[in-house]
């Protein structure tokens, strides 16, 4: 924002804007994005040289399998993080839309059937945290601890402590199976096709820019003509909706549906939109870098399975990451700002 | 001049991260593989418990580490730090890209995993449960720890014995609607009418695998039979909670207990003479049984079919029955004397 004011040569800038006074390349080559996308190359290359197994190309069908909930969730995740909100019941409406699955196609249903029902709650679900957040005027921190527990609840009176198993298989080959002829699970054709449609609605158009200007100041927003509370009843909603997938995939990935699905799956969900770079306090992050930080936990947590780490090991490791990414970006920030300091007096 | 302070602090932090994984991966990758086992068989055998710093499992892992040692194959221990349903497919992964000899895990769901262990059976994997099954048709064997049969009779047994053959009894149990309890029951109903005509079986009480609830209805039972002389608790719950009530009541001793329970719960209890007795299995030697089954897979002495049989080292001879099951024997009893020796 420094170089932002002396280059436009205006006085009473204080806004964080990004720094455009570089040129795009290097805008692009330092952003804290790009950080995170080199360090998944550098797990990447360092599993591939140095942990026996990790070369395999089915490393690469584990991990996209393991980590599709998080990556399809974070996309949604991204944007209300970017607006300052959070939605920490998304994993509750994955358990919530596995049990409504379950206890449907044990009805007699068919699964396709069962799968729009379970669709339509996880956006009815959203849809009730968006409009306790924006009409309402709640903090989104409280509603969705709140719903998260609401949610898991409704999952687990549904089931109670039952599993319901045996799917059929042409719908559970479709998430436990490849793209013929790659060692790409299916389900990275509906991760791709989100996240390009996510990024174009987030990076290309005044959705998404009303998405940013919402996070860096909510009243600048409004008075510029951004529909605060439409947008986040829709982005919501959304989270909703693509928790509700998510929990149909998980579904049927692990041919098993349970109200305890998929439990404490919105922390790696967070874990990985901050990881790639999103602000907590809104306004700022990027899509790639989401995507390559839930990545780079997935990539780490695989390579040191191979390597036969433990467990709390490997949390450790994901957690010191996440601190370390968070110092560094916090340190920076203030290290401008007092720069900025000094260069208006 | 700005920019470039910027830049370099940018520059120092990307280097900070990238070092730092650079290191964490660095050392993972230097204590990874110790290759294979010794002989041209894979001996490499990986314990999955359903969790771990899960005490049971500590024990029943450190069996079957015994067994491994005993046949020089590698053992390792891997798993989640949650039982999660679908915590242990990564794992499963994990191991077949690993390629190990065989995998001997305690399910945390009959279903989920089924997919990633029928990926490491078709990859050569052997797969054993032990604890707690998976469907029967995605695993080679389940070693089965006790059956219904085996926990009613030693229950009964116990009881009988303590309280001289006549009397009152009654039982403290679980949930009112729990299943394996209620097929004990009715197995030691039986059992007391064909075998016990003195012992009369007055009343069932539950407590709900509640400590409190449990505690009270014990005191409730002890207040409506003034004549009861044993109480049997066939969950570690609710032996644990008769066991607190009567060690500090006037019964202590008068009215014998006994049930399913783990030593840790009842060290005190065995201690101070409030209970005599009590049963449940060896983890140890479920652990030492599953280790030699996964090795006689290898071996290929075994495919898992009913009326194979292989042996598995102290523990003697092992058949296969139905379902690709294997049955520890009979429950243990655990008493002053041996409690000492078990730390779960």
């Amino acid at each position: 924002m420094s170089t932002t004011a002396s280059a436009a040569g205006s006085t009473g800038e204080t806004r964080a804007y990004r720094d455009y006074g570089r040129p795009l390349w290097r805008r692009v080559l330092l952003s804290r994005e790009a950080a995170v996308i080199a360090l998944l190359i550098l797990v990447w290359i360092v599993g591939y040289t140095q942990v026996p197994h990790f070369a395999a190309p089915i490393t690469l069908t584990f991990l996209l399998q393991d980590m599709a909930p998080v990556l399809l969730i974070a996309l949604p995740m991204t944007l209300i993080i970017i607006t300052g909100e959070i939605d920490l019941s998304v994993a509750s409406v994955m358990g919530l839309s596995s049990a409504l699955i379950g206890i449907l196609t044990q009805q007699g249903w068919a699964f396709g059937a069962a799968f729009l029902v379970a669709l339509i709650v996880g956006l009815v679900a959203g849809l009730v945290n968006g409009v306790l957040v924006t009409v309402v005027g709640l903090p989104s921190l409280a509603v969705t601890i709140g719903t998260l527990a609401l949610y898991r609840g409704i999952a687990q009176g549904l089931l109670g402590s039952k599993a319901i198993t045996d799917f059929p298989s042409e719908w559970t080959s479709l998430a436990t199976g490849n793209i013929p002829g790659t060692p790409l699970p299916i389900v990275t054709v509906l991760i791709v096709v989100l996240a390009l449609v996510f990024g174009l609605l987030l990076h290309f158009t005044p959705f998404g820019r009303g998405v940013y200007a919402i996070g860096l100041s909510a009243d600048a927003a409004a008075f510029s003509g951004v529909r605060i509370t439409r947008t986040k009843i829709i982005l919501f909603a959304l989270a909703g909706l693509v928790s509700a997938v998510a929990g149909a995939y998980y579904t049927l990935r692990f041919g098993s549906a349970r109200g305890d699905n998929a439990t404490g799956l919105e922390l790696s969900v967070v874990a990985a939109v901050l990881l790639g770079g999103v602000s907590i306090f809104g306004g700022r992050g990027a899509l790639p870098g989401v995507l390559a930080g839930a990545l780079l936990i997935g990539a780490i947590a695989s390579a040191l399975r191979l390597a036969g780490i433990t467990s709390d090991v490997i949390n450790v490791v994901t957690g010191v990451l996440l601190v370390l990414s968070v110092v560094i970006a916090g340190l920076l920030g203030k290290l401008r700002f007092r720069r900025l300091r000094i260069v208006k007096s | 001049m700005l920019p470039t302070s910027t830049r370099s602090l940018r520059i120092a932090g990307v280097a900070v991260l990238a070092s730092a994984a650079l290191l964490l991966t660095g050392c993972a990758a230097s204590t990874g593989d110790s290759g294979s086992g010794d002989g041209s068989k894979n001996y490499q055998i990986t314990f999955l418990p359903k969790n771990l710093g899960n005490a049971y499992f500590d024990t029943s892992d450190a069996g079957g580490e015994k067994a491994i040692k005993e046949f020089k194959g590698t053992y390792a221990e891997v798993g989640p730090a949650k039982a999660s349903p679908d915590a242990q497919v990564s794992y499963i992964n994990t191991l077949t890209q690993k390629q190990v000899g065989a995998i001997v895990m305690s399910a945390n769901d009959q279903k989920a995993p089924c997919d990633a262990i029928k990926q490491a059976r078709d990859a050569g994997v052997k797969v054993v449960t032990f604890d707690s099954d998976t469907s029967a048709d995605c695993r080679d064997l389940f070693i089965n720890q006790a059956t219904a049969e085996g926990i009613a009779k030693v229950q009964v047994d116990l009881i009988t014995k303590e309280i001289g053959d006549s009397g009152e009894i009654a039982v403290l149990s679980a949930a009112a609607n729990a299943t394996n309890q209620n097929a004990w029951i009715d197995l030691m109903k039986k059992d007391l009418e064909a075998n016990h005509p003195n012992v009369k079986l007055v009343d069932v009480v539950y407590g709900d695998d509640d400590d409190q609830t449990s505690f009270d209805k014990t005191a409730g039972l002890l207040q409506s039979h003034p004549n009861l002389k044993g109480i049997v608790s066939p969950t570690t719950v609710g032996i644990a909670a008769a066991a607190r009530y009567l060690s500090t009541s006037s019964f202590k001793g008068q009215v014998k207990l006994t049930g399913l329970g783990t030593p840790n719960q009842m060290r005190e209890y065995v201690t101070d003479g409030t209970v005599e007795e009590f049963a449940l299995w060896n983890p140890g030697d479920l652990g030492y049984l599953a280790a030699y089954a996964a090795k006689a897979l290898i071996d290929g002495d075994i495919t898992g079919k009913e009326g194979d049989s292989f042996k598995a080292g102290d523990l003697g001879e092992y058949k296969v029955g139905k379902d690709g099951t294997v049955l520890l024997g009979d429950p243990f009893v655990f008493n002053k004397d041996n409690i000492g020796d078990f730390k779960f």
